[in-house]
């Protein structure tokens, strides 16, 4: 028999603002995306000092999954079998950009290892796992635009082949400080919006 | 000898994004490493490389960083009998 899941709770973070389950937890107009993503951490009152040693994906990924999880209210002392399933287009280019101009010149050839740590887009699944102790399935597919059929399909058979409890999907993007969104939902046994690709692209596009 | 300390912690605060440490609260003695700032072994490496791009001081065995980089002090000491630019 086939179980019923459901949107538990979701996230968006773009155009200067961050949103849990529609309603606006922070707004600021900052010039550029590390001011707005800072005053976004210290609002939100997310303690954990390596969130400034990520760059702008991790950053981006991290607060989201962060404010999601959190609203879980999960027990930090315990493992949580929730897969992550995190999706982009740009995969983990910003970073790769600076990685290539550290290393373009012979004469001034410095590679930074805390840039080149982030030349994968799959490390901002890391992060959140380490915070949340999160031994549990992941993948980052890169697509040329949100894919709410593939995410639905993965995360409903993670749940039926009981691969996880809980998924936690959806897109991640960051290209620059114009071009920045994060889009997570968690999908569950529990809740009240049906799982499926038409209620996704409805929270996704509101 | 002082500047240098002074430029030390400047450089490590802003290289290795130590977001809410000032330049006042890092003694001279106090370890970079464990219980002192809580740095990390990708910040031992950016020290590797800020030594290399500010000093002109190459570390063939990271392995060495283990003493250079006990305290800001040490580091300074270093430094000054080993600098090339």
């Amino acid at each position: 028999m086939t179980k019923n899941n459901y949107i538990k709770s979701y996230v968006h973070i773009k155009n200067n603002t961050v949103s849990l389950n529609g309603t606006v937890v922070y707004n600021d107009i900052e010039p550029d995306f590390k001011s707005f993503i800072k005053g976004a951490y210290k609002a939100v009152d997310t303690k954990y000092p390596k969130f400034f040693k990520m760059d702008s994906l991790s950053k981006l990924a991290f607060l989201a999954g962060d404010i999601v999880l959190n609203s879980e209210q999960l027990s930090i002392e315990e493992e949580h079998n929730i897969a992550l399933v995190f999706s982009n287009k740009a995969s983990s280019l910003d970073t790769d950009r600076k990685h290539q101009e550290s290393i373009q010149y012979k004469e001034n050839y410095y590679p930074s290892p805390a840039v080149f740590v982030y030349t994968l887009p799959n490390i901002c699944i890391g992060e959140i796992s380490i915070k949340h102790k999160l031994y549990s399935e992941n993948s980052f597919f890169i697509f040329d635009s949100f894919n709410a059929a593939h995410l639905e399909v993965y995360a409903t058979s993670l749940l039926a082949d009981d691969k996880a409890d809980k998924v936690l999907c959806g897109w991640v993007e960051y290209d620059g400080d114009d071009s920045y969104e994060a889009f997570l939902y968690l999908v569950s046994p529990e809740g009240k919006i049906t799982h499926n690709k038409e209620e996704i692209i409805k929270l996704y596009t509101n | 000898m002082e500047s240098l300390k002074q430029e030390l912690k400047e450089n490590i605060i802003e290289q290795l994004n130590l977001e809410d440490i000032s330049v006042a609260e890092i003694g001279d003695n106090d370890p970079l490493f464990g219980d002192g700032l809580g740095l990390d072994s990708i910040d031992a490496l950016e020290l590797i490389v800020m030594l290399d791009k500010d000093y002109g001081i190459k570390l063939t065995d990271p392995k060495e960083g283990k003493t250079i980089f006990e305290s800001i002090e040490v580091m300074a000491n270093y430094i000054s009998a080993n600098r090339t630019k």
